[in-house]
């Protein structure tokens, strides 16, 4: 997604926006109707789904391991991790390979999420906490929850989200 | 000619470091009054290679101090001079300071002159010098006018047999300055009596030069014993007879020392490579960091790669050829043998890969020797230490990291395993203990094991201070294994109070936490007043295994083929159940507790019914265990890859591989297996089964 | 091309050696102890040898008096490599048949020059 990047800023430049030093962009996903983004530097690549091999004893979120170039990345099925039921994994569904830095070490883990959405310039500032009466098990893994336009996106927090 | 010295640094401080290493193995062999020539000469050499080589490349610091240490073996090694103890101690300490100064110099930096000199100066009192005495320091004075000599030169009829050739010389001499000369034919004899190989002719020069007389004196210098030479100054200032004059003249004699290099050319030429060694400190820096990172293959290893290289090429351009040819079935089946013969290539040239990184454990071994001496020399005990199993290989990867266990391991051995001489006496054993490091290899392990003769583990002081710090109860009844296993907990540590050897704030919980990373394990197994063991088992490499692929409903798994023992068809009638859900097999006469892997491992789908499956045996931790599968598939080498770096540890898992579908297969860590199963407890080495055994017979 | 064998047990002095003499352009063999030095002077002939005198296996003088036995080595320019301390070596070396001797340390330019007195 480098060059959706790198698309996006002439995109901003062309129109005269400039560069918001205070934004970072984040490549947003669909995922059963709602849209959730992720700091698009920790992106890595995004893949079609292929098998995994299962890991014993695993969560069942976990999806299990796959070969990424002679590296074994784990693959997290995010509708299980935040509890949504599963739908079947079609050719839409996508995995999006992240680096996510945690205490010790960078991990390299997949997610599979229903499909890849767009990549926004979103000001920090503009994220709202989110609503503490929001029961919801996934709350957790949120940043906070920002408006694009229309539409609301669901700012992710990945360290949280892949901490398993 | 100019030539770069530097280029040579890097060799002789690897060559030298090994020197020191052999110095002191040698230093600790030796026992003063039964000190054999051999090991005295071996010392003596790479003393002397380092003097050499230090000398020649301009560290002179280095130089001068083996210099003291050369003369005081030389001594030694000619019988003038009885070794001592002070002498070995001195000499070891030597050791450490000239490996201080070579590091030093290594990484550019000027080396620390104090601890040097100070040992220095211990030499010099030996040898009964004075540090003054050093400084006769010849200056030799140069003749700036131009003076004639006459120079008589008649070689002994041997001259030839010497290898020295006249005609050489006097070009020599010819370099000098204006050469005159005469030759004197005389001496030849008549035809029949001539020897070609004797010389015969004798000859007179008359050289004008500004260079001194040591000049000449050094062309003639090999030659001094074998013909007669004079060297006489025109004018009249050396009247005497002539080869009288060489020896008695004030002016020569003093000069002689100059044949040396003066000290000033010596750091003339030390400069040089200095300054611009000094110029790639940076670069420098790195290659120190790659020092630690390069290995040293046995050429053996690498004519044999090189022989599986030249293989894998002649296969390749069989199947190129066949390649360009039109598909017949004979080439199809050509293609096919040439196929299984680069597979036969690939795995040779893949094994011998490996080979490079195994080393034999002595590189770990060899600081052992220095490490026990010093340490019981500081707590007055008497120790011998017995190195067996030294060629045993390993990865040079699991080596560097197992041997800073092994190093705690030994300390506390010496600190809380062996008596001191008084109490060992007074328990009836030999003062002097005994400290054996033991390597071999087992299946695919290595097997450390640090054997002392001491008093063995003090199951009741353990059990208190377990009990003081809360890791067990007073009503807890412990077999001597779960006593023994307690050291490892973290926090454990029983030195009442905390020694300088062993008592370093880290405990046996970290040990076994670093062993336990590279996939190994230690235990300890004891006996009260005869000694204890430490056992480490290690896996040989890090990096590769023979697996056998197995099938559990639609998943792939790896078995390390080094554990399997047999694999079989399970007969039923030999099949008991014990407890609640646990089945045991009767094989021969031994009962092996059957693990169905797919419930282990939570799988749905695979075949249940036992005579349907087949088990796998294996061994692990000296206990067979089953492994209850669908089917066998191939048997290959996997490369190991780590399922942690990404996910995490997972039971029962050592890692991952993947498959030449470009699928990931999951390895099985059949002790983290057995654990996982339920099947022992936590902390014990016997399995449930062993104690339900005789109900089942 | 005038051939010499270096022998020296010390990899970096047998380098600096063996370089020095191949730029001033003669052919150079090296080996790492007498023993071996012999074995390689049998099956070849040398227009020098120069070697080191403390060594394993077999030290250099014991070498220079094999050589010297030798009749193809009857003439040839044998150079022992020694250090000042080493005074009564230089007789023992002379006694055994060594042509003369080169003492450490020394650097390329000195080796080259003494070296001159024995081969061209």
């Amino acid at each position: 997604m480098q060059t959706g990047t790198a698309l996006q800023s002439e995109f901003n430049q062309r129109l005269g926006l400039g560069e918001d030093h205070d934004e970072k962009q984040y490549l947003t996903f669909l995922m059963a109707g709602e849209e959730y983004g992720v700091d698009i530097l920790s992106v890595q690549e995004i893949r079609g789904w292929t098998s995994a091999t299962a890991i014993p004893n695993a969560p069942d979120f976990v999806k299990g391991a796959i070969n990424l170039r002679g590296t074994i990345v784990p693959i997290i099925d995010l509708r299980l991790r935040f509890g949504i039921d599963p739908i079947a994994y079609g050719p839409l569904t996508v995995v999006i390979v992240v680096a996510v830095e945690f205490k010790e070490q960078t991990k390299t883990m997949g997610i599979v999420v229903d499909g890849v959405s767009d990549v926004y310039s979103i000001s920090e500032e503009k994220a709202k906490d989110v609503p503490d009466f929001q029961e919801s098990s996934s709350s957790q893994y949120v940043d906070g929850l920002v408006n694009v336009g229309e539409k609301m996106v669901v700012l992710l927090n990945l360290q949280k989200t892949l901490q398993i | 000619m100019s030539i770069d010295l530097s280029q040579f640094f890097e060799v002789f401080f690897e060559e030298s470091f090994e020197g020191l290493d052999v110095m002191e193995a040698e230093l600790l062999n030796l026992r003063p009054g039964e000190e054999d020539s051999e090991t005295i000469n071996t010392i003596f050499r790479a003393a002397h290679s380092i003097k050499g080589g230090s000398g020649t490349f301009g560290f002179t610091s280095v130089s001068d101090f083996t210099h003291v240490l050369e003369t005081l073996l030389d001594q030694i090694r000619d019988g003038r001079r009885k070794l001592t103890s002070e002498h070995i101690n001195l000499l070891l300490q030597s050791v450490d300071c000239l490996r201080a100064m070579l590091s030093a110099l290594q990484n550019q930096s000027e080396p620390d002159a104090s601890e040097s000199q100070k040992l220095k100066a211990q030499f010099e009192r030996i040898l009964g010098l004075s540090s003054s005495e050093e400084q006769a320091s010849a200056t030799a004075q140069a003749a700036p006018e131009k003076q004639t000599y006459q120079i008589d030169f008649k070689p002994h009829a041997h001259l030839f047999k010497t290898g020295n050739e006249p005609l050489y010389m006097i070009g020599e001499l010819a370099e000098l300055g204006d050469l005159d000369i005469e030759v004197f034919t005389d001496a030849i004899p008549v035809f029949d009596e001539f020897n070609p190989e004797d010389c015969y002719l004798a000859w007179r020069f008359f050289l004008t030069t500004s260079s001194p007389t040591t000049a000449i004196d050094e062309i003639f210098e090999w030659v001094e014993d074998d013909a007669d030479i004079s060297v006489t100054l025109c004018g009249g200032l050396f009247e005497d007879e002539a080869e009288e004059s060489i020896a008695s003249s004030p002016e020569v004699e003093n000069a002689k020392p100059s044949v040396k290099p003066t000290p000033e050319v010596v750091t003339a030429a030390a400069e040089k490579p200095l300054a611009k060694a000094n110029a790639a400190v940076a670069e420098a820096k790195k290659s120190q960091d790659n020092a630690s990172t390069s290995i040293r293959v046995g050429i053996d290893k690498v004519d044999s790669l090189i022989n599986m290289v030249g293989e894998l090429v002649i296969t390749q351009a069989m199947l190129s050829q066949l390649g360009e040819q039109d598909m017949t079935e004979s080439t199809v089946a050509a293609l096919q043998e040439g196929l299984a013969q680069l597979a036969h290539n690939t795995r040779d040239l893949q094994e011998s890969v490996m080979r490079i990184r195994m080393l034999p454990i002595s590189f770990v071994f060899s600081r052992f020797p220095r490490l026990v001496r010093d340490i019981s020399q500081k707590l007055n005990k008497q120790v011998e230490l017995k190195l067996l199993g030294e060629q045993t290989e390993l990865d040079k990867t699991v080596m560097e990291k197992i041997s800073d266990p092994m190093v705690h391991l030994v300390r506390n051995s010496l600190d809380h395993g062996i008596e001191t001489p008084e109490q060992r006496i007074a328990a009836g054993k030999d003062p002097v203990g005994t400290l054996t490091l033991n390597a071999f290899h087992q299946g695919g392990n290595i097997v450390i094991e640090i054997m002392d003769d001491g008093q063995g583990l003090n199951t009741e002081k353990i059990k208190q201070k377990a009990i003081a710090n809360g890791l067990i109860t007073e009503d807890d009844e412990l077999s001597q294994e779960e006593v023994n296993e307690l050291i490892f907990m973290p926090g454990f540590s029983t030195a009442d109070a905390v020694s300088d050897i062993s008592g370093r704030g880290v405990g046996m919980d970290v040990v076994r936490r670093n062993i336990q990373a590279l996939n190994g394990s230690v235990e300890v197994s004891s006996a009260r007043g005869v000694g204890s063991t430490f056992t480490i088992r290690l896996p040989l490499t890090l990096a590769i295994l023979d697996g056998q692929l197995v099938q559990v409903a639609e998943h792939t798994y790896i078995i390390p083929l080094i554990s399997i023992v047999e694999s079989l068809q399970i007969d039923v009638k030999k099949v008991s159940r014990v407890g609640k859900n646990l089945d045991v097999l009767r094989l021969r006469d031994e009962y092996i507790p059957i693990l169905r892997l797919y419930d282990i491992f939570n799988h749905d789908g695979a075949i249940e019914a036992l005579d349907k499956s087949l088990l796998v045996v294996v061994e692990s931790d000296n206990q067979k265990v089953g492994l209850l599968v669908d089917d066998l598939l191939a048997q290959q080498q996997v490369v190991i890859k780590s399922l942690e770096a990404n996910y995490k540890r997972v039971d029962g898992i050592s890692g991952a591989t993947i498959l030449g579908d470009g699928r990931v297969s999951l390895i099985i860590d059949i002790s983290g297996l057995v654990k996982l199963s339920g099947l022992r407890k936590p902390g014990s080495q016997e399995l449930i089964i062993e104690q339900n055994a005789e109900a089942v017979s | 091309m005038k051939k010499i064998l270096a022998v020296d047990d010390s990899a970096s002095m047998r380098q600096m050696v063996s370089f020095t003499l191949k730029k001033a352009g003669f052919d150079v063999t090296e080996a790492k102890d007498g023993s071996e030095a012999l074995n390689i002077a049998k099956q070849q002939g040398f227009d020098a040898v120069i070697s080191d005198v403390n060594m394993p296996v077999m030290d250099g003088i014991t070498l220079i008096r094999e050589l010297r036995a030798l009749p193809s080595y009857k003439f040839t320019p044998l150079l022992m490599l020694t250090t000042e301390s080493g005074l009564d070596k230089k007789s023992e070396g002379k006694a055994a048949g060594a042509t003369g001797w080169i003492v450490k340390p020394f650097n390329p330019d000195q080796l080259l020059a003494v070296l001159k007195k024995v081969i061209r």
